[in-house]
C-alpha cells in the first residue's frame, strides 16, 4: 500500500474529496454525541478530574487525522475538524459554543503535524506526527480555558499526557482504522484504496 | 428546447483498477436520440457501470477503458452538463433540506440567475407531479416522493439524456409505481433520450423501445419486441405448513415509541410465530415493521405489551425469562436468529470464514464444529470461493446470502429476516427461497419482513399487513 | 435538542444575519479569553442572558434542560483550579466557571436561532467562503439523523451476533470502536454516491455558481455587532476600572 503521493494529488479537490471529508467530520460528530449521550454525562464533571480529561482528548483528535491520512490534501483536516465540532454543537454538546474553535484549532494542529512531511508522507510515522501536533494544539486550548491556573510543572505533565493519548487513538487508532477501511473497499476512489485485487 | 442525446459503443470494455477482471467487454451499442433503452442483465453484469461510464461519471484514474463511447460524437465526459441521473438510493442523491431549494441546485450549479431559478423549479416539481411545495422538508417524504423530487433536480437542467440506475428497487410497489409514472411522462415528448438499467425488466417493458442484456461473459445482445422475462418464481411450488403447533415467539399488544417522536414507530400489534409456519410482514415503508422486527429479535424491549417466548424456547436461559429482549446476546443467538436489512450492520470480523464462525463460537461451541458448520453453509450458498475475502467488499447479493447464512450458524428456531430476498438477481433469488422453506419444513418459525409479493406468495402462511396510517390490518 | 437539520423556528434572533452573529461570538471570544477575571464575564454572561428570549428560550427550565452539562462542567473548571493553584481564592474560582459559560452560551445562541443552509448562504455571500466546500459540508449535514438511526441499528446488531459487553467497559469499548468502522464505512460508501450524484447535476462543473435564495446585510446587522462591540469594550473598561482585568498573557 502506497504511503506516499505524487504532487498531482495536491492540486484541486474533486467532489468526492469534499464529500467524504464532509461524512467523515459529520459521521464523527455523530460518534460524539452519542459517546456524550451514553458515557458523557460524566464528562463535564471530568474536567474536575484534569488527567481522565486528558487521556480521553485523544478521541476528538481523530476525525482530523484520519480525513488527512485518507484525502491527503491540505485543509482536509481541518474541514473535517471543524465540521466533527459543529454537528457535535448542533446535536447539543455540553461544552457548548467553544467546542467549534477547539474543532478549528485541533484541526489546524493536524494541519501542522501533515505540513511538516510536506503533505508527502502518510504511513503511520505521519500519523502519529499529525496526532501529536493536533495533541499540542487541544492542549494549548484546554490550558487557556479550563485550567489558567495550572503551574508550569503541571502543565507539562497534562501535556505529555494529552499527547499521549492522542498519539494513541487518533494515530495509530487513526491508522488502523483507515488501512480497515481501505480493505473494506469504501476507499477505492481514494489513493489509499487503490490496489489491484 | 434540449436536444436529445445520442450514445454510440464500439467494442466498449471497462476495467476498475483495483480489480484483475474486465467488469464490460466487446460492448457494441448504438442508442439514437429520443430513444427508450432497457439494459439488463444478472447482478455483477456490469450494468451499472456502463451506465455510469456513458455519463462520463466514472473517476478516470480509477478506470481503465478500451473501445469507443462517445455521446454526441464526444467523450461523455464533455455530455456531463446534458445529463440528468437518478439512482437507487434517494439519500445518496438528495442535497439540501427542502424540496425546492434541492430541485434548484441544479440550476444553481449551472449558474442560471436567481431571478429564473424559482419559476423553473416550480415547473419542475408540477412536471413530476410532485405532490407537496417547495418547502416540504426533504427527510419527511416517502421514498417513492423523493425519487420524484430527485427527478425533477435532474429534469431542471433539460438534460439530453436521461440515465436510470434501478431507481425503483429501494421502495413499496406504491412508491415504485410512482416514480414509473413520473418517468413516462418525463420522456414522454421524446426530448430526451432515455437510459434504463435494471435487473427486473417485467414493470419497465411497456415504457420502453428496445431491451438490450449484457451478458457475463461480454457482449451485448438485443432482445426482440416480444420478449418477456422469465418470471423468477417458475416453477417453484412449496408445501404450504399444515403445522398448527405451538407458538414459540408471540407479541401481545406489543408497540414501540422513539422517546422524542410524536406518532409511535409502531401501534400495539399482536402476532404469533409458529414453529414450521411462515408468517410474512408487509406494509409500506414507514408502518413499523422493522420496528416490530427488532421487538421480536430481543434487541428493543416494546413500550406497551408484552413480547414472550414460550417455555421451549426459553429452557435454559438463566433465570428463565421469558422476555427476549432480557436474555444475553449468546442465550439470543442460539434462539432467536436475525438478519437486518442492510447486511454490513450485522458484519464484525474481516474474513466470510471468521465471520460464519462467530456465531456458533459465541454461543459455546467448540471452534473446530464452528468451523465445519461455517463451511457446510459457504458451499449451500455458494460462496466458498470468497471464504477468505472481506465481507464488505461483497456485493449486496453476496452479503445479503452470508448475513442468512451466519443467522443459520447457530441453528435458532426462530428467524425474522428483514428484506431477505432484496437485491437478488433471479439465480440467487431462488436459492434463498429454496433455503427458507428448507427451515421452514425442518421446523423453525419464519417471520419475513418484506415488500416481495412473490416471495410472499410463494412461501407465506400467515400475513400481517400493517398499514400506512400504522394500524393494524386485518390479513 | 433537535435530532433533525430541520430549519430554526424564526425566532426574532433569525432576523440577524448568521455572518453578523458569528462577528459578535468572535467579539465576545476574544474580549473573555483574554481575560481570567470576575468582573467581565458576569457582564457579558448578563447581557447574554437577556438575549435568550429572543433566540426562542423563553423558560429558565428549557435553559437548564439545553445546558445542565455546561453548568457542571464550569462549577468543575472552578473547583479544580482553585484546589491546584495556591494563590488563587475561590472568586477566581468564580470567574473561570463564569467565563466558562459565557463563552459557551452564544454558539447556544446561534444554534437556537440559525439554520444551517442561511448560514451557508451567509458565508458564501458575504465572506466568499468556496461554494463547493460549504454546499459540500451542508450535503453531509443532510445526513445526520440518518446517521444517527444507522449508528443504532448497528450498535443493536451486536446482539445479534451474540456479542455484548455485559459489564466490562473494555469490552464496550471495543465494540463501540467496531461499531464506529462500520458506520463510517456505510458514511463513506453514501458519500461517494452522493459526490456522484452531485457532479451529475453540475457541482464538478467549474461555472461561478449562483444561489437561488441570497443573503442580505441590513442596518440591524450592522448595529448588532456595534452593540456585540459596545458591550465587550464596556465589561472590560469596568473591569479595568474595578482593578480586577486580569490579562492572561501577563502573570500566572
Amino acid at each position: 500500500m502506497p504511503s506516499t503521493t505524487t504532487g498531482v494529488q495536491l492540486t484541486r479537490w474533486r467532489t468526492v474529496d469534499i464529500v467524504v471529508t464532509a461524512i467523515l467530520g459529520v459521521a464523527f460528530g455523530v460518534v460524539f454525541w452519542a459517546w456524550n449521550l451514553f458515557y458523557g454525562v460524566a464528562q463535564p464533571a471530568l474536567t474536575f478530574i484534569p488527567a481522565a480529561f486528558a487521556v480521553l482528548n485523544g478521541v476528538f483528535l481523530m476525525p482530523g487525522v484520519i480525513a488527512g491520512l485518507v484525502i491527503r490534501k491540505p485543509g482536509a483536516a481541518l474541514f473535517a475538524s471543524t465540521l466533527a465540532a459543529t454537528v457535535s454543537l448542533l446535536l447539543g454538546s455540553p461544552f457548548g459554543g467553544i467546542i467549534v474553535v477547539y474543532g478549528l484549532v485541533q484541526g489546524l494542529g493536524a494541519e501542522i503535524g501533515f505540513a511538516l512531511t510536506r503533505y508527502r508522507r502518510f504511513g503511520l510515522g505521519a500519523a502519529l506526527l499529525a496526532a501529536a501536533t493536533a495533541g499540542l494544539s487541544t492542549t494549548i486550548m484546554d490550558l487557556s480555558l479550563y485550567y489558567p491556573e495550572f503551574s508550569t510543572g503541571d502543565r507539562v505533565a497534562y501535556g505529555a499526557l494529552t499527547v499521549l493519548s492522542s498519539a494513541l487513538l487518533a494515530g495509530v487508532g487513526g491508522w488502523l482504522l483507515v488501512r480497515a477501511l481501505a480493505a473494506s473497499g469504501a476507499l477505492s476512489s481514494f489513493p489509499v484504496g487503490q490496489r489491484r485485487v | 428546447m434540449p436536444t436529445p442525446g445520442r450514445v454510440v459503443a464500439r467494442g466498449f470494455g471497462l476495467r476498475y483498477a483495483t480489480r484483475q477482471a474486465w467488469a464490460l467487454s466487446a460492448l457494441d451499442l448504438v442508442v439514437e436520440p429520443g430513444e427508450r433503452v432497457l439494459v439488463t442483465g444478472s447482478s455483477g453484469s456490469g450494468k451499472s457501470t456502463l451506465l455510469y461510464a456513458v455519463g462520463g461519471l466514472l473517476d478516470s484514474d480509477a478506470v481503465e477503458l478500451t473501445g469507443e463511447l462517445t455521446v454526441d460524437g464526444a467523450a461523455p465526459r464533455a455530455a456531463r452538463d446534458r445529463l440528468g441521473l437518478l439512482a437507487q438510493d434517494p439519500d445518496s442523491q438528495l442535497v439540501m433540506t427542502l424540496a425546492g431549494d434541492d430541485v434548484a441546485f441544479g440550476l444553481e450549479n449551472a449558474g442560471v440567475p436567481p431571478v429564473e431559478i424559482w419559476p423553473r423549479v416550480d415547473a419542475a416539481l408540477d412536471h413530476v407531479g410532485f405532490g407537496y411545495g417547495r418547502d416540504r422538508q426533504t427527510h419527511e417524504l416517502s421514498g417513492g416522493e423523493q425519487q420524484r423530487l430527485v427527478l425533477a433536480g435532474a429534469l431542471v437542467r433539460e438534460p439530453g439524456l436521461l440515465l436510470l440506475d434501478e431507481p425503483t428497487s429501494q421502495l413499496d410497489p406504491a412508491g415504485a409505481a410512482l416514480v414509473r409514472a413520473a418517468v413516462g411522462h418525463a420522456v414522454a415528448d421524446r426530448s430526451v433520450t432515455l437510459l434504463l438499467v435494471d435487473h427486473d425488466a417485467t414493470p419497465w417493458l411497456p415504457l420502453v423501445d428496445r431491451v438490450v442484456e449484457i451478458l457475463p461473459g461480454g457482449g451485448l445482445v438485443e432482445h426482440p419486441r416480444s420478449w418477456r422475462p422469465v418470471s423468477r418464481a417458475t416453477g417453484l411450488t412449496f408445501a404450504r405448513s399444515d403445522g398448527s403447533g405451538s407458538a414459540l415467539l408471540s407479541t401481545a399488544g406489543a408497540g414501540f415509541g422513539y422517546p422524542r417522536s410524536v406518532a409511535p414507530a409502531l401501534v400495539p400489534t399482536s402476532v404469533d410465530l409458529v414453529g414450521g409456519r411462515t408468517t410474512a410482514v408487509t406494509g409500506p415503508n414507514g408502518s413499523g415493521k422493522s420496528t416490530l422486527g427488532l421487538l421480536l429479535a430481543g434487541l428493543r424491549a416494546p413500550g406497551v405489551g408484552t413480547v414472550r417466548a414460550s417455555a421451549a424456547l426459553a429452557s435454559g436461559v438463566r433465570r428463565g425469562r421469558c422476555a427476549p429482549s432480557r436474555w444475553s446476546a449468546a442465550e439470543l443467538v442460539t434462539r432467536i436468529g436475525t438478519v437486518f436489512q442492510n447486511p454490513e450492520h450485522q458484519f464484525l470480523t474481516q474474513r466470510l470464514g471468521d465471520e460464519l464462525a462467530l456465531g456458533p463460537l459465541r454461543s459455546g461451541v467448540l471452534a473446530g464444529r464452528a468451523r465445519e458448520v461455517a463451511f457446510g453453509l459457504l458451499e449451500r450458498l455458494g460462496l466458498t470461493a470468497y471464504a477468505e475475502a472481506n465481507p464488505f467488499t461483497l456485493s449486496g447479493g453476496q452479503q445479503r446470502r452470508l448475513s442468512v447464512a451466519t443467522a443459520l450458524a447457530t441453528s435458532p428456531q426462530v428467524l425474522v429476516l428483514d428484506e431477505p430476498t432484496f437485491g437478488q438477481d433471479a439465480g440467487t433469488w431462488r436459492e434463498v427461497v429454496r433455503l427458507l422453506a428448507e427451515l421452514r419444513t425442518a421446523g423453525r418459525a419464519l417471520c419475513l419482513i418484506t415488500h416481495d409479493r412473490d416471495l410472499v406468495n410463494l412461501l407465506a402462511d400467515d400475513e400481517l399487513a400493517l398499514g400506512a396510517d400504522r394500524t393494524e390490518v386485518p390479513a | 435538542m433537535s435530532l433533525v437539520l430541520r430549519p430554526a423556528a424564526q425566532v426574532r434572533l433569525s432576523a440577524i444575519n448568521p455572518v453578523a452573529q458569528l462577528v459578535a461570538l468572535g467579539i465576545v471570544s476574544v474580549t473573555l479569553l483574554t481575560t481570567l477575571d470576575i468582573v467581565t464575564p458576569t457582564l457579558v454572561l448578563l447581557i447574554e442572558l437577556a438575549m435568550l428570549p429572543a433566540a426562542g428560550i423563553r423558560s429558565p427550565i428549557e435553559l437548564f434542560r439545553r445546558t445542565w452539562p455546561l453548568l457542571l462542567g464550569a462549577t468543575m473548571v472552578g473547583v479544580v483550579n482553585v484546589l491546584i493553584s495556591e494563590d488563587a481564592g475561590p472568586l477566581v474560582g468564580l470567574g473561570l466557571a463564569l467565563r466558562v459559560i459565557s463563552l459557551a452560551l452564544p454558539g447556544v445562541l446561534l444554534v437556537a436561532s440559525t439554520d444551517p443552509v442561511r448560514m451557508a448562504d451567509a458565508l458564501t455571500t458575504h465572506w466568499r467562503v468556496s461554494t463547493r466546500f460549504a454546499y459540500g459540508a451542508l450535503a453531509g449535514l443532510r445526513l445526520i439523523p440518518l446517521l444517527i438511526t444507522e449508528f443504532a441499528t448497528i450498535r443493536l446488531a451486536r446482539r445479534t451476533r451474540g456479542v455484548d459487553a455485559g459489564r466490562n467497559p473494555f469490552a464496550a469499548a471495543r465494540l463501540f470502536a467496531g461499531a464506529i468502522f462500520t458506520l463510517l464505512v456505510g458514511a463513506i460508501r453514501r458519500g461517494s454516491r452522493l459526490a456522484t450524484a452531485m457532479d451529475a447535476r453540475g457541482f464538478d462543473s467549474g461555472i461561478v455558481r449562483t444561489n437561488a435564495r441570497g443573503s442580505v446585510l441590513r442596518q440591524r446587522d450592522w448595529l448588532y455587532i456595534a452593540a456585540a462591540l459596545a458591550v465587550c469594550v464596556a465589561a472590560t473598561a469596568a473591569s479595568i476600572a474595578a482593578g480586577t482585568w486580569a490579562p492572561i498573557f501577563v502573570g500566572g
